[in-house]
């Protein structure tokens, strides 16, 4: 079920609204509609809607209007048009007090420059949610606390923000927002203003907050290998209008026009594409066998090298096909003659990593799951493709056709 | 029609309507005039009574062991010798009326004053209305505070209070509002975003974070009514400035002298005192 739903929402600054309003359903652009009008479009006309559970980023250049996206999402700023629905309820329709109670329950939000109260103990900070729906004193500390533990600041209770350097200040905005335990993170560039590493270490904190808590989480940001590395969609923002939405893959692979093809031209394929998109069917041979069936399957499929695997089609390791010939006039079984030092990868290994492997060893990489089982490998040539944007040798999203 | 000399048209009777504005004032309103007067009146008059009930050494001693242990030992030293020498040049009693007269305004312009300046930092338009009322009460020469003083609270401590609620209270209303309305945007959203009421944003994020601008306000508010005090003395108010303005009749700059001095010791301890509290 959608938990956040947008529809047609829009936001001008400035006056005389509905006159813009027309001017955008007549197809003008916000530079046109600033020029005739003074008024600035923040957001035109987005729709979408995330799903339970899932990284939703929007991403864009500064000025495309995410901000002011996110901000209409927990009404901060009152969109001028179009419908918000936060878990079945319609945020328009709501009178103040029923919108609090909405910011209270199902909304957190994370902000860029942290927005910690500095007057307040970093432990005041992450209660302070509770605070105000005037839960008792012991009880929100308990759970504030349980929340900075969570991130890792459960020894700094008492300091005060401005104490903490900006990693640890980020956490503690993260903390405050969890401590609330609410359905939707908002995060506004929430990591934008940190290092490069500490900013990696977010990021993966993040993704592991979501896995264990199954938060849904609206991300902002202008970094499109941010969007990429903990996206589950995307939706990319130009001038106030959303141009694309899609899984990162669908948006490196088929930009919907080429505003959005300019903007991932840069990226760096290798760190977004997997061996799970790349690897092809095994040609596997069971154990129990004896090398003259592999060295017939060999000559069916037209290749040099067979994979074992038993009968849970776990691997074993491979025979090529000298060994499998000499196993057949020796009389011995392929047990005898296989190779078992092979390495393997996952299907979520990043191309980039990929390389290493792949370099000690003359056969294909092997892919294998969690349960040691093949599902694919991968060939030297498939890597170069992915790298240079062949989309030929790309699997659907990421998943497994089949093993062979 | 009148025409004053060289004017281009007959005058304008402004002053006939300001005047009859006042007469449908004292006629209408004076039973809540005579409140306002009984309770100024009854709040300082206790305030002296209770001052001058205390031995001269015992408040000095106090004051002294208090700016000391409050803000630093060099204001105690200070207070110590400042509040001993009025006490020795025979100004005690006017000195206590003083005190009186200031805390009492001071007290007044923050209870009008704060709640006016929360409320125009949030809303535009109660901001746009209220910023020229400021200008005007206080570019318009003090002097002018006491004709409407008098006629609406006849003489002595109350309309000298008045006049200097209405000459000094400005600040204490701008730096509220400034204060508000400086606190970091982030932060006023991060509150809403929790679902914070109004009340519950002002008062746990935006009101203590203005607080050393707010207090800066009452700072400027405390020297703006010390400066008022001769010219309430004009109305019948106690205390020093009558001190100084008896020596300014009658030429005797001896007193006006020690009259002055007496309160520029008081002037500087109150501004160390407040804004000692700030750095804190
Ligand atoms: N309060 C405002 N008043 C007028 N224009 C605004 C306001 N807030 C944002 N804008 C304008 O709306 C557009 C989108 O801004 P914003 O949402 O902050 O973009 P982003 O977060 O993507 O950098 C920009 O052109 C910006 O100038
Ligand atoms: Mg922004």
């Amino acid at each position: 079920m959608a938990v956040v739903e947008a529809k047609n929402l829009s936001k001008i600054f400035g006056k005389n609204i509905s006159q813009s309003i027309k001017m955008l359903d007549q197809g003008m652009t916000k530079e046109e509609i600033l020029k005739k009008t003074g008024n600035t479009v923040g957001v035109n006309r987005a729709s979408f809607s995330v799903e339970e559970g899932e990284i939703f980023v929007i991403m864009g250049l500064s000025g495309s209007g995410k901000s002011t996206l996110v901000r209409l999402i927990n009404r901060l700023i009152e969109p001028s048009e179009g419908s918000i629905i936060i878990d079945g309820k319609e945020l328009a329709t709501l009178d103040k007090k029923a919108l609090r109670q909405v910011r209270r329950q199902k909304l957190g939000m994370v902000f860029q420059q942290f927005a910690l109260f500095p007057h307040r103990t970093i432990l005041q900070n992450a209660a302070f949610g509770l605070e105000i729906q005037g839960m008792d004193k012991t009880e929100r500390e308990k759970r504030a606390e349980e929340s900075l533990n969570m991130v890792g600041l459960g020894s700094y209770l008492h300091q005060k923000p401005g104490q903490l350097s900006g990693g640890m200040q980020q956490r503690v905005g993260l903390a405050r927002a969890l401590a609330n335990d609410p359905k939707v993170l908002l995060m506004d560039e929430a990591f934008s203003a940190l290092d490069p590493l500490i900013r990696k270490d977010m990021q993966d904190e993040l993704i592991d907050i979501q896995d264990s808590m199954q938060k849904t989480i609206i991300f902002i940001t202008h970094d499109l290998d941010e969007a990429l590395r903990i996206g589950d969609r995307i939706a990319l923002m130009k001038d106030g209008s959303i141009v694309q939405i899609g899984t990162p893959e669908e948006i490196l692979m088929n930009p919907a026009n080429d505003y959005v093809e300019k903007f991932v031209e840069d990226v760096d394929r290798s760190k977004v594409l997997t061996a799970g998109h790349i690897m092809k069917p095994p040609e596997t041979v069971g154990l129990d066998r004896g090398p003259k069936v592999a060295l017939r399957q060999m000559k069916e499929f037209g290749v040099s090298t067979i994979y074992v695997v038993d009968k849970k089609k776990k691997l074993l390791g491979y025979v090529t096909a000298e060994q499998a010939d000499e196993a057949n006039k020796e009389g011995k079984t392929i047990e005898d003659v296989m190779v078992t030092d092979l390495p393997t990868v996952k299907a979520d290994t990043l191309l980039t990593d990929l390389f290493e492997p792949m370099a000690d060893q003359k056969a294909p990489l092997s892919v294998v799951d969690d349960n040691g089982r093949l599902i694919g490998i991968i060939v030297r040539g498939s890597v170069i493709g992915a790298l240079a944007g062949d989309e030929q040798v790309l699997n659907g999203n990421g998943e497994v056709n089949g093993n062979g | 029609m009148d025409k004053a000399e060289g004017a281009l048209f007959p005058k304008l009777p402004l002053d006939q309507w300001i005047e009859s504005f006042e007469d449908f004032l004292t006629t209408y309103l004076s039973t809540l005039f005579d409140v306002i007067s009984n309770v100024i009146e009854f709040i300082t008059g206790n305030f002296v009574s209770i001052l001058e009930m205390i031995p001269a050494l015992v408040l000095v001693v106090v004051v002294a062991l208090l700016a000391w242990w409050l803000i630093s030992w060099k204001l105690g030293l200070f207070a110590l010798i400042g509040l001993g020498l009025i006490n020795n040049l025979g100004y005690w009693p006017e000195t206590l009326e003083t005190v009186s007269l200031v805390i009492v305004s001071v007290l007044i312009s923050m209870i009008i004053g704060i709640p006016i300046g929360i409320w125009m930092s949030q809303k535009a338009t109660v901001q746009s209305i209220i910023t020229p009322i400021l200008d005007f009460m206080q570019t318009m020469p003090a002097f002018v505070y006491l004709i409407p003083a008098v006629v609406f609270f006849s003489l002595g401590m109350v309309p000298g209070v008045v006049a200097t609620i209405i000459f000094s209270m400005p600040p204490t209303v701008r730096m509220a509002n400034l204060g508000i309305r400086q606190v970091n945007a982030e932060l006023v959203e991060a509150a809403e975003s929790f679902g914070a009421t109004t009340g519950q944003r002002l008062g746990k994020v935006q009101i203590p974070l203005a607080m050393p601008t707010i207090m800066a306000g009452i700072n400027q508010t405390i020297m703006l009514s010390l400066s008022m005090v001769v010219i309430a003395s004009m109305v019948g108010a106690p205390g020093l400035g009558v001190v100084v303005y008896r020596a300014v009749t009658q030429v005797n700059i001896g007193s006006g002298f020690e009259g002055g001095l007496s309160l520029v010791i008081l002037a500087m301890l109150l501004d160390r005192f407040t804004q000692g509290f700030n750095k804190k």
